[in-house]
């Protein structure tokens, strides 16, 4: 039997919390940094697709393709995705290699606000490049819950 | 009960680019989320996806909370010989599920 | 601004897209192009691994008889073929109306002398998605014989009963306001073609009785327990106001 007391303090504790949590710019660019050590990300050879119009932010299709002959000498290791507005900023790291082929993946992701997402390409040259697309995150009607 | 769903090809050429898919039923339970009465819903979630091709890894990927429930991953591979395409998902609590599909490389 | 020009683009998708020659529409048709592909694929429709747990369920021996569904039924494909586009049914039988759900829970106490499957439990889930699935592309076909007026009726005066704090009826949105927008989302015209399905919002599989719950919810009205005889004559007077439009399931929705 939950106590009147208990009931109130968690009711607090919930009214306190955010109603969204948000990574902080420090925690996106300290999520960079771990992912390049500091070097630089043009844009360019990446390319990021995710709708511009967001239908529901819980299931998301989200793809990157990278420029890439994928040979042994020329080949991407890795794509990561961001999103500098969600609770976390690393989205999906994915690992790649001379066997894909192609650079491209996709995969659904969760998007918690309207922001830019970012993506991440490291080439086997330990070169880095990038590309972003900012995405507007509309809200289901009728939930289960009163948001 | 289903763990996974796997889309290989059953054949193709030698040198091929082939397009491999996998869903796994999974939660993935952020750790943000809060009950009615406030207490946090613990983060339950799969880590990691790894891909390999006669036991040999083509393909990794980490997953973070971000990563929609029932997790999808679609990317591709080159056909290099006949065998066995596994796809094996590890996480928090213990998860651990795998799913394969021969293939047949002319 | 990118929110009109995309809003502008999408309402122009929808307009575009065939529609029967009454006008009625399936939510498919009010989906973007990465939900519709989610759903039209069956390697990244999240749905089939409901339906594979189904399958596997339909031929797993179950209660006190030790019995499977296909010991009686045989192979589904052929057996449920339009069965799901049938229901919810009138059972002159018991003189009640019964829906898909039930009608498995009928027998899975009665033929197979095992427990009934909680609602929204997985394996009731499953095996409604997995006999869904054998209708997929078959015209909704909803029988009203003259028992069961009364209780389309019935159906019919609740979709058009103001409900809830909001004081809503879902006649409002879905028949005057379908294809304008709510809070960002065009509003569907509420034909469940597709059900279960895959709510993008729930992450998970879910009943037609879960839907309309979250509907009272969203007008702020208390909902019905679960198997509620109200919602059952809901569905029937939807799935026959749907009549002839093709069932889907199990479908992605957000």
């Amino acid at each position: 039997m939950i106590t009147r007391r208990a009931f109130l303090a968690a009711a607090g504790a919930a009214a306190a919390a955010p109603a969204t949590l948000h990574a902080t710019p420090e925690a996106m660019n300290e999520a960079i940094r771990a992912l390049t050590a500091g070097a630089a990300a043009p844009r360019g050879r990446v390319k990021l697709e995710v709708p511009e119009l967001i239908e529901n932010g819980n299931s998301v299709v989200l793809g990157v393709t990278v420029e890439s002959p994928m040979t042994e000498a020329d080949h991407v290791r890795a794509i990561h995705v961001l999103a500098p507005l969600n609770p976390l900023p690393n989205m999906i790291s994915v690992y790649l290699g001379p066997r894909a082929g192609r650079a491209r993946f996709t995969t659904r992701v969760r998007v918690a606000n309207s922001q830019t997402l970012v993506a991440l390409a490291q080439l086997s040259d330990g070169s880095f490049w990038s590309d972003q697309v900012s995405v507007v995150v509309t809200l289901a009607a009728c939930a289960e819950e009163v948001k | 009960m289903a763990r996974a769903i796997v889309k290989v090809p059953a054949r193709a050429r030698r040198g091929e680019i082939i397009e491999l898919r996998a869903i796994v039923a999974h939660v993935m339970e952020t750790g943000f989320r809060r009950t009615e009465t406030g207490a946090l819903v613990p983060r339950d979630i799969i880590r990691r996806m790894v891909c390999s091709y006669n036991g040999v890894e083509v393909f990794r990927a980490d997953f973070h909370p971000a990563v929609a429930a029932n997790p999808l991953i679609v990317f591709t591979t080159l056909a290099a010989e006949s065998g066995r395409i596994e796809f094996r998902w590890t996480g928090d609590n213990g998860f651990d599920a795998a799913e394969s599909a021969p293939i047949a490389v002319e | 601004m990118i929110p009109r020009a995309a809003a502008l683009l999408l309402l122009a998708a929808v307009a575009a897209c065939a529609a029967p020659p009454d006008g009625r529409r399936s939510g498919y048709e009010f989906m973007g192009p990465g939900t519709r592909a989610m759903q039209d694929d069956d390697a990244t429709n999240p749905a089939m691994l409901w339906v594979l747990d189904g399958e596997a369920l339909w031929r797993a021996g179950a209660g006190d008889s030790g019995r499977a569904c296909a010991d009686c039924h045989g192979d589904a494909a052929a057996s449920m073929k339009g069965v799901a586009a049938r229901f919810p049914a009138y059972d002159a039988s018991r003189k009640k109306l019964i829906d898909l759900d039930q009608r498995i829970n009928l027998c899975r106490t009665g033929r197979q002398q095992a427990p009934a499957l909680a609602p929204e439990s997985r394996e009731l889930l499953a095996l409604s998605a997995y006999i869904g699935r054998q209708s997929r592309g078959m015209p909704i076909d909803i029988a009203v014989p003259s028992e069961a007026q009364p209780l389309l009726e019935a159906g019919r005066a609740a979709f058009r009963r103001r409900q809830g704090q909001l004081n809503l009826a879902c006649t409002q949105c879905h028949d005057r306001l379908a294809g304008e927008k709510l809070a960002g989302n065009p509003i569907p015209q509420a034909h469940p073609t597709g059900y279960p399905i895959y709510r993008l919002e729930w992450q998970g599989l879910g009943s037609l009785q879960r839907r309309l719950r979250n509907c009272m919810i969203g007008v702020r009205a208390e909902p019905y327990a679960y198997g509620a005889p109200e919602y059952v004559e809901l569905e029937y007077y939807l799935m026959w106001r749907a009549r002839g439009m093709k069932l889907e399931t199990p479908a992605v929705r957000p």
